[in-house]
């Protein structure tokens, strides 16, 4: 029973994390008021960009390095668009996604079928031998580890730093900013670039640590995923880790009933993940509107300051 | 300290500012004064580097600077309260005052900057709670929080934009208080207005502007509120009106117990409760943000009430579309005219039928009768002498006022028996709103009743019958305004109700 459940949340942990880190991605880009539809495009980007530096390099640590730079630069077109431009967020985020998935698949042609040595597990010693928790959350690759970390970063960010506060203002009251003499566009473009890169983490994940390959089209709809979730948390990081591995746990869930050859049908099982994710969107949803959660009140505007008011 | 010479500043087809020059003294409060649409705010958005001029040069301290955003000014000493307050509803006090000062490390000390912002508010003896977060204070406490950023900056210079527009008269004095303090400590103040009585009170030297021009600029004791307001004005026609006193007992609206709820479940209106007699000006007094809005919007069934009823003679008529022909609204113009109330790129006469376009007299089965429409239009660009451009002009190209009359014009084509007036003459000018108010005071004479919603005491003083004060969401009491000075009606408008028993 209890290595039952070992095994579930080893498994919650290792299929939440890419989402996790896409998630955080997004949620700085939102704060900073900027809509980034774009992040399932970053995702394959990180994924291609990160397998490919790993199996040239022979380093997982420089194919992290790159995946994290090839979706800074990816996000820098979105801030480009969104915040120089003042173009429309929307649709500029759909379009960063289909240039991902275009541009995955026809580099990518090269790469299918080449394999690399993945993530291995760090055992923390003491901790990992904790029953039912040590293995999931003590004895863990890297990267997972860092997610950890970055939830905790990023919310210290927020709330105990000047930077953050700034950013949460642009993301609330851009003029309110202006006017205290912020540079608005700064650290707009910042938190796109930066986020992105984040998501970029989460993409790279899937092709050095979950599965040390790459498929085309891997990323196979988390980055959509991540957006929901984002609203599930409430633009808060420690919320996007639970909301993470909720969805981590139905994939692990899924892939457990039809281990164990159950009779419904696979499709139904894999469809379970995606269809709590709209479950999710609605509850959230109005929960917002009752007033709970804070959206960043100047979400997907862009800035003008002589736009006359 | 501070010398403005020649400025002008337009914006795509406007004229904000054509030429514009004064100057400021080290401890002094300067007023500018002018009607709404004179270019006041325009010139402080100039001043602090927030609009780049077209023409012309800031000096201070003798030295030409070019402001390029809010930080430059800032840097130089000079800081701004603006109308619309820059604050973070959503963000605590501190975190908003916080984020305005300069030289908090990135990894701060909360304590510390706590204590350095609490001693500050402990001098002025404000009444402002750092915790809180800002969306629960009153606009006044709001106010202070705006002054607080730019002092803890050490402004030299600083701007207030219509600063007394959201305060009851007891906080307006509280304020003019903390500025006298401010100009003895030596600091300079330009306070933008275009109320008469606190310019007087409170001025060393006025400047005012006229059409985007510095008219005149003159020192304490060369003006008095007639010459002020005849510089003001201008050569701009007036349109006179007479109030009938003469009202009628009969009700033809009751509100009982009505309540409204935003969508964050709070009350927007809390069983709130009104009767408006025949032909009766009824003013509506409160600090902006206690359910005016609400209140006007229901009436007008923009919104549905979550409880209570509107009568209209006794029938019921709450969230039915009866109201709609019985109750008509006309509200004040946004600038961006995005808001509701026109349909900007339509024209005028296209606008003034959108009441009544299924009327038969304005269709054949389901054409437009396109001669009718514009027969109508002109009847109407007559009698209420709206400026509405060759015909098929756009209605966004028109002035505000013209825009105000295309508006009224509308919704007065239906003889409504109720007209709810939203601030009606907010962002006009004084020619145009005085034709508000006469075409009001006009309707009242035939048996038209009229909710007036406004800001600005002076006004529903003049022009109504009887003064209902709202405070957060409710009715607080009913004033006489031939026997109720404007302190008794601020207490109100702070909550207090003077005679608890025998109100409402």
């Amino acid at each position: 029973m209890f290595d039952t459940l070992e095994i579930l949340l080893d498994a919650t942990v290792r299929a939440g994390t890419p989402i996790l880190f896409a998630t955080l991605g997004a949620i700085i880009n939102e704060r900073a008021g900027i809509i980034n539809l774009g992040i399932e495009g970053l995702m394959l980007i990180g994924a291609l960009a990160g397998f490919a530096a790993t199996h040239y390099s022979g380093s997982l640590l420089v194919g992290i390095l790159v995946a994290f730079v090839a979706t800074y630069i990816a996000g820098a077109i979105h801030a480009l668009i969104t915040v120089q431009l003042r173009g429309n967020q929307i649709v500029s985020g759909l379009a960063l996604t289909m240039f991902g998935i275009g541009v995955t698949a026809l580099f990518g042609k090269g790469m299918v079928g080449l394999t690399i040595d993945g993530f291995e597990r760090i055992a923390i010693p003491g901790l990992s031998s904790i029953p039912v928790i040590g293995r999931p959350f003590f004895n863990q690759d890297i990267l997972i580890y860092l997610s950890f970390l970055l939830v905790y970063l990023i919310w210290f960010f927020f709330y105990r730093t000047r930077w953050g506060l700034a950013v949460r203002t642009i993301g609330e009251n851009p003029a309110a900013a202006d006017t205290s003499g912020l540079s608005v566009s700064r650290y707009r473009f910042l938190a796109v670039t930066i986020g992105s890169g984040l998501v970029g983490i989460g993409g790279a994940y899937l092709s050095l640590a979950s599965t040390p390959m790459w498929i085309e089209n891997m990323s196979g709809g988390r980055g959509w995923i991540a957006v929901a979730l984002v609203i599930f948390a409430g633009w808060s990081s420690p919320r996007a880790l639970l909301g993470a591995y909720l969805f981590g746990g139905l994939t692990a869930l899924q892939l457990r009933f039809q281990a164990m050859g159950t009779t419904i049908s696979a499709h139904i099982l894999q469809m379970l993940p995606y269809f709590f994710t709209i479950l999710v969107l609605v509850v959230s949803t109005i929960r917002l509107q009752k007033g709970a959660g804070q959206q960043p009140e100047a979400l997907g505007l862009p800035y003008d300051r002589e736009d006359r008011k | 300290m501070l010398q403005i010479e020649n400025i002008r500043k337009t914006f795509p087809g406007v004229v904000a500012l054509d030429a514009v020059s004064f100057s400021v003294k080290e401890g002094e409060i300067h007023t500018l004064l002018g009607e709404n649409g004179a270019g006041k705010s325009t010139l402080m958005n100039v001043l602090t580097g927030l609009y780049h001029p077209d023409r012309g040069s800031i000096r201070l301290a003798g030295e030409e600077v070019h402001f390029t955003s809010p930080r430059d000014s800032l840097s130089r000493g000079i800081g701004m309260v603006h109308q619309h307050f820059m604050l973070v509803p959503a963000h605590s006090v501190f975190e908003n005052i916080l984020l305005a000062l300069d030289g908090v490390p990135n990894f701060f000390k909360r304590r510390e900057w706590k204590a350095k912002i609490q001693a500050l508010i402990d001098e002025f003896q404000l009444d402002l709670d750092l915790d809180t977060p800002v969306w629960k204070l009153s606009i006044g406490a709001q106010q202070w929080i705006e002054l607080i950023k730019l002092l803890m900056r050490d402004c030299r210079l600083l701007i207030l934009d219509e600063p007394t527009a959201v305060l009851t008269p007891q906080e307006a004095n509280r304020l003019f208080d903390v500025l006298r303090r401010l100009k003895e400590q030596g600091k300079s103040i330009i306070f933008i207005s275009h109320k008469m009585r606190e310019v007087m009170a409170i001025s060393d030297r006025v400047t005012i502007l006229k059409k985007g021009r510095s008219i005149d600029t003159l020192a304490r004791g060369e003006f008095d509120e007639a010459r002020l307001a005849s510089l003001m004005i201008g050569h701009d026609r007036i349109p006179e009106w007479q109030k009938n006193l003469q009202m009628s007992d009969e009700i033809v609206l009751t509100i009982d117990n009505l309540s409204v709820r935003n969508d964050r479940g709070l009350a927007d209106l809390d069983k709130f409760n009104l009767t408006l007699k025949k032909g009766e000006i009824l003013g509506i007094a409160g600090v902006a943000g206690n359910g005016q809005k609400a209140l006007a919007e229901v009436l007008t069934g923009l919104r549905n009430a979550t409880q209570g009823r509107i009568l209209a003679r006794g029938e019921d008529i709450t969230n039915s579309n009866a109201r709609r022909s019985y109750i008509a609204g006309i509200a004040h113009i946004p600038e961006d005219l995005k808001a509701i109330g026109i349909a900007p790129d339509m024209s005028v006469d296209e606008n003034l039928i959108m009441k009544s376009f299924k009327n038969g007299a304005f269709r054949t089965w389901i054409f437009q009768d396109k001669r009718a429409i514009r027969r109508n239009a002109e009847e109407k660009i007559e009698q209420f002498a709206i400026k509405s451009g060759p015909d098929g002009t756009p209605v966004r190209y028109l002035s505000g006022g013209n825009i105000q009359k295309v508006i009224i014009a509308r919704e007065l084509s239906e003889e409504p028996s109720v007209l709810v007036a939203l601030y009606p003459t907010r962002g006009l000018d004084i020619g145009s709103a005085e034709y508000v108010h006469k075409v009001i005071a006009d309707g009242a004479d035939q048996g038209m009743s009229t909710i007036l919603i406004a800001e600005d005491l002076d006004e529903l003083l003049k022009l109504s019958d009887r003064i209902a004060v709202m405070f957060r969401g409710r009715l607080i009491g009913y004033a006489d305004p031939r026997s109720t000075t404007r302190e008794e009606i601020g207490l109100m408008m702070s909550g207090e109700n003077r005679n608890a028993g025998s109100a409402a």
